[in-house]
């Protein structure tokens, strides 16, 4: 059964995804602005950002429907839901068994048909054209990532996010060949699924390159708040994710708080050097047309099928 | 008193359906009647088959004999768990059906409303038997009244020459199966002319002839559920069909198809081979990923969903490849989760497509339109539609909480044992399949997406979508039905597979429920809680509290202000309704990137046009690589057969005499 501990460590954990998303978001900005020799902006901006939009009113277009209205909180719940199953700080916490790592990918699935049925409610050229892409990404991200999953799952003889994190963290340290061609797809996935450069531009203020921002163009006050926080929850969700993956050293494994605050500091250095690396690779590369993005997303589907069969065809006795 | 078995109970059910359908003919042309009391009496009835069903699964089988039939072959019948499980489908989905029907047709539509009545339950009532029968003939008997009834249900509105042309479509597709279907039982027989089930499983069949059997089983049922290349029928019926009856035909007579499959491959022709589950899992595969890419690119809201049956139904063909290999290997406990994975599907998809199919029903009713590139923004006019339909949408691109993910995940969860095969290759290639399952069902997502997007949501792409109106009580009560299934299935996973679990266990001798009797009712965890685990109920709470709390914290802690205004024009004063996606424009992507994929004929307005239009149609291949040349040939042998034929009785009498003469010659004693 629950206990106490493990109940307030899900409160923990998922209270605590909701306060540092923002501040990644900042961190990857900054970094950003750094190696791009331009003066930084404040590392705290995303919550200033936040509450200014919570304050302001909502401007709704005439032509929006109850759907438009409720997909921001549903894309906020699946988010947050996300972060509370992803074993960012302990792997031993009382909402992990609900969804394994299929069902993950079937949470970010069903934000992404919201917020793309949303770009399509007020029935601008900007928001379908947003939907559409978003929509093209993604079933072309979903697959690559599900195959990573299907890579490690193979390792691990087990889907659920906390025993593959476990099984990863205590093996002798070998050099899975797989693992890596599975990394490397899975940073491409998270650049696509988070709208980051090359396939999309989080900074873009020109509507034919958009994807992310042309859908949800119309949104103003706490729905674009709500909807800005659920994007740095992804963020956050996907980093915390390739790091229990591929870097799970430092995870708490016990129903214990203390384990849970001890993991903090690590979590924190890993999440550092992880949003640097990420700017890095925004500062490198140039964004893609969007017809390119088909190519760089099978690149990484292949990759990743490519892992799986390594794993079968060379791994199987280990 | 008079104790019934389940059994008698399912066959007066059929009785009372047809007697309501024949009650129909009583008063052909009154509507009211016939709508408001035959069809809801109808549904009674569903109601009573699926409880019957519920409350027999896991029970021995029953059989009984009834006194007509052939002189020395009586009708068998027998309810076992597998009749049971599809009967439970039989029973539930068409309540919905039903009582949608009683709000749906109107007066002057095609086909008078009594003999609709009567096609329509006689329809049912033939399903129900098709599931009971227990020898070939009755089989046989069974599916060809349910392949005629359905054929006149789909000629409803047969005025128009194209309905026609896709009822005859149908009709000739249905026969090739049936008449593959009867050589496939005709080899089960093995000849010893005992065409009864049980006879047919006491026969030991070389593996020649058991595969033949396998194979004529799979090309003849494969024709009624929609597997490529026989496929071409769906995309043609469904829309020309009524809505009630295109919901019936997929949600429900294709099931029909895959139980049919599954009675032959794994109760009556004996142990399969290994490669029998290659072909299925390879024909399901093409299936599927066919079905998904044509369905991302239509614009009639029904062929869309008709396309969609096909993906599903290659799904489940996926999945029953699956459990022959596993269980040709005699990895039982993966075949039966394979097989769940199988009959979950079969539920969740009878409830989610009928919900899809009816939704369309409402939109044709509501705006006498089916073409997608007309509608846009009916979620303001028809708000109950549009709210169902999205259930309907969400179960179907398989995401939680929903029905359609459990069965996709368990079909995953199966895939990622398949390394464990004894097989030098099969080991390797089936996990790769994964890959090909999980691209189908990310872009049947691209496909609900643009289904739905387009007909409720932006502005109305013409003005006479104003005067919509919402579905009525009938049609609410219908469709608020099958979304419920939808949600039930969805989220006690748990509870609907100990229950099915009876016909896995019948079929491969072993099931999955002493495992999930181990964990809570709230989880589903078929192999063990370590291995993989799915709480769909938590799933759900932990979204709507998210939403709830949050919505209440932003209220509090801020406001919760709106203003009205007209959205942002990015400065370009002209922003209606036609800057919006079209259904074209919205598959342009799919189009692009598979173009290889699809026959395309377009049409590209040029500069100097005065009327440009663009326009682009696309078909299938093979209509031009198979369908066609196979007319050409039938016709070239008719051509020659004409030659012989004269039309004049003189020239028969001359053939006939020949005849006699040749006979005279060669017959001498």
């Amino acid at each position: 059964m629950i206990s106490v501990s493990g109940f307030l460590g899900q409160i923990f954990a998922i209270a605590l995804a909701l306060l540092l998303a923002p501040l990644l978001s900042g961190w990857v900005g900054q970094c950003r602005a750094w190696l791009q020799s331009r003066t930084a902006p404040p590392l705290l901006l995303p919550y200033y950002m936040l509450h200014k939009l919570f304050h302001k009113d909502v401007v709704l277009a005439h032509g929006a429907s109850s759907l438009f209205r409720a997909a921001p909180f549903i894309v906020f719940g699946c988010m947050v839901l996300a972060c509370a199953i992803i074993p960012s700080l302990s792997t031993d916490l009382p909402l992990a068994p609900a969804a394994d790592a299929i069902a993950l990918v079937g949470v970010f699935g069903l934000a992404r048909i919201f917020i793309s049925l949303a770009a399509m409610d007020v029935g601008t050229s900007f928001g379908s054209l947003g939907g559409r892409r978003e929509m093209l990404v993604g079933f072309l991200a979903e697959p690559a990532l599900l195959m990573v999953i299907f890579t490690l799952a193979m390792i691990a003889q087990s889907t659920s996010v906390a025993t593959i994190v476990e099984t990863l963290a205590h093996r002798e340290f070998v050099i899975f060949p797989s693992l890596a061609f599975a990394g490397i797809a899975f940073t491409m996935v998270s650049l696509a699924e988070n709208a980051r450069v090359p396939v999309d531009n989080p900074a873009t203020h020109l509507e034919l390159t958009m994807i992310h921002e042309a859908m949800i163009l119309e949104y103003s006050g706490r729905h674009l708040a709500l909807i800005e926080w659920a994007s740095s929850l992804k963020l956050y969700a996907y980093s915390c994710l390739g790091l229990a993956f591929f870097f799970p050293w430092g995870i708490a494994e016990r129903d214990n708080f203390m384990a849970l605050l001890a993991a903090i500091p690590l979590l924190l250095f890993k999440l550092a050097i992880g949003g640097f690396l990420l700017a890095g690779i925004e500062t490198v590369s140039a964004k893609m047309r969007i017809f390119r993005a088909p190519e760089f997303l099978g690149t990484a589907f292949l990759l990743a099928v490519l892992g799986l069969l390594v794993r079968l065809m060379l791994e199987s006795r280990v | 008193m008079l104790s019934l078995l389940p059994i008698d109970t399912l066959l007066i059910a059929a009785c009372a359906w047809l007697a309501i359908g024949l009650l129909g003919l009583v008063a052909p042309r009154n509507l009211r009647f016939i709508s408001k009391t035959l069809f809801p009496l109808g549904a009674l009835v569903g109601v009573l088959v699926g409880l019957v069903a519920l409350g027999s699964l896991g029970e021995a089988p029953e059989t009984a004999v009834l006194v007509i039939g052939l002189p020395d072959l009586p009708f068998h019948l027998r309810l076992d768990n597998l009749s049971a499980v599809f009967a439970l489908l039989l029973g539930f989905v068409p309540v919905g059906i039903s009582i949608y029907a009683a709000g749906y047709f109107r007066k002057g539509e095609g086909t008078a409303p009594g003999v609709l009545c009567l096609e329509y339950h006689v329809f049912l009532a033939s399903m129900l038997l098709v599931l009971l029968a227990d020898d070939a003939y009755a089989f046989m008997v069974a599916w060809e009244s349910m392949a005629l009834s359905s054929f006149f249900l789909v000629t409803t509105n047969h005025q128009h020459a194209e309905i026609r042309r896709a009822g005859f479509l149908y009709l000739l597709i249905a026969h090739v199966g049936a008449i593959s279907i009867l050589l496939s039982f005709g080899v089960m027989t093995g000849g010893a002319g005992d065409y009864t089930f049980a006879g047919m499983r006491a026969q030991q069949l070389s593996p020649f002839w058991a595969s033949a059997a396998f194979l004529l089983a799979l090309v003849g049922f494969g024709a009624k559920a929609g597997l490529v290349p026989l496929h071409v029928w769906l995309p043609e019926a469904h829309p020309a069909a009524p809505s009630p009856v295109s919901a019936m035909m997929s949600g429900v007579m294709l099931k029909t198809a895959i139980y049919g499959l599954l009675r032959v491959s794994f109760d009556l022709v004996g142990t399969p081979l290994w490669w029998w589950g290659v072909v299925a899992l390879a024909v399901g595969l093409v299936t599927a990923l066919f079905g998904v890419l044509y369905s991302t690119v239509q614009s009639d809201m029904k062929r869309l969903l008709a396309y969609s049956s096909i993906e599903n139904i290659g799904l489940i063909a996926v999945g029953i490849g699956l459990t022959l290999i596993f269980h040709a290997y005699r990895m039982e406990a993966l075949a039966a989760l394979a097989m769940t994975a199988v009959l979950y599907h079969c539920l969740a998809h009878s409830a989610f497509k009928s919900l899809l199919f009816l939704c369309t029903g409402s939109v044709l009713h509501a705006t006498k339109e089916r073409s997608l590139g007309k509608l846009g923004g009916l979620i303001h006019r028809m708000p109950w539609v549009a709210w169902l339909a999205l259930a309907g949408v969400i179960a179907s691109v398989g995401l939680p909480p929903l029905s359609g993910f459990v069965s996709e995940w368990m079909l995953l969860q199966a895939f990622l044992f398949s390394p464990g095969l004894p097989h030098p290759w099969l080991n390797m290639v089936v996990p790769v399949a994964a890959a090909l399952v999980v691209f189908v069902a990310a872009l049947a997502g691209f496909a609900m997406v643009k289904f739905y997007g387009i007909i409720f949501l932006g502005q109305m792409r013409e003005p006479g979508l104003k005067d919509a109106h919402d579905a009525g009580p009938w049609e609410k009560f219908g469709l608020a039905w099958l979304a419920l299934i939808t949600l039930l299935l969805g989220i006690l996973p748990s509870t609907v597979i100990s229950r099915i679990d009876a016909a896995t266990r019948q079929l491969l001798g072993t099931g999955l429920a002493d495992k999930l009797h181990e964990q809570g009712w709230w989880m589903l965890a078929p192999m063990s809680p370590e291995r993989a685990s799915y709480e769909p109920l938590i799933f759900l709470v932990t979204i709507a509290a998210t939403l709830l709390l949050g919505r209440w914290l932003v209220r509090h802690l801020y406001h919760g202000r709106v203003r009205r205004t007209a959205a942002w024009d990015c400065g370009y004063w002209f922003q209606g309704p036609r800057a919006q996606d079209t259904a074209e424009g919205f598959s342009q992507p799919i189009r692009r990137i598979f173009e290889p994929m699809f026959r395309m004929e377009r049409h590209f307005p040029t500069a100097r046009d005065s009327k440009p239009y663009y326009s682009v149609k696309v078909e299938d291949h093979f209509w031009h690589w198979l369908y066609l040349p196979v007319a050409r040939l039938v016709n070239a042998i008719s051509g020659l057969v004409t030659a012989v034929q004269g039309g004049r009785i003189a020239i028969y009498l001359l053939y006939s005499f020949i005849t006699l003469l040749i006979l005279l010659l060669v017959a001498r004693p």
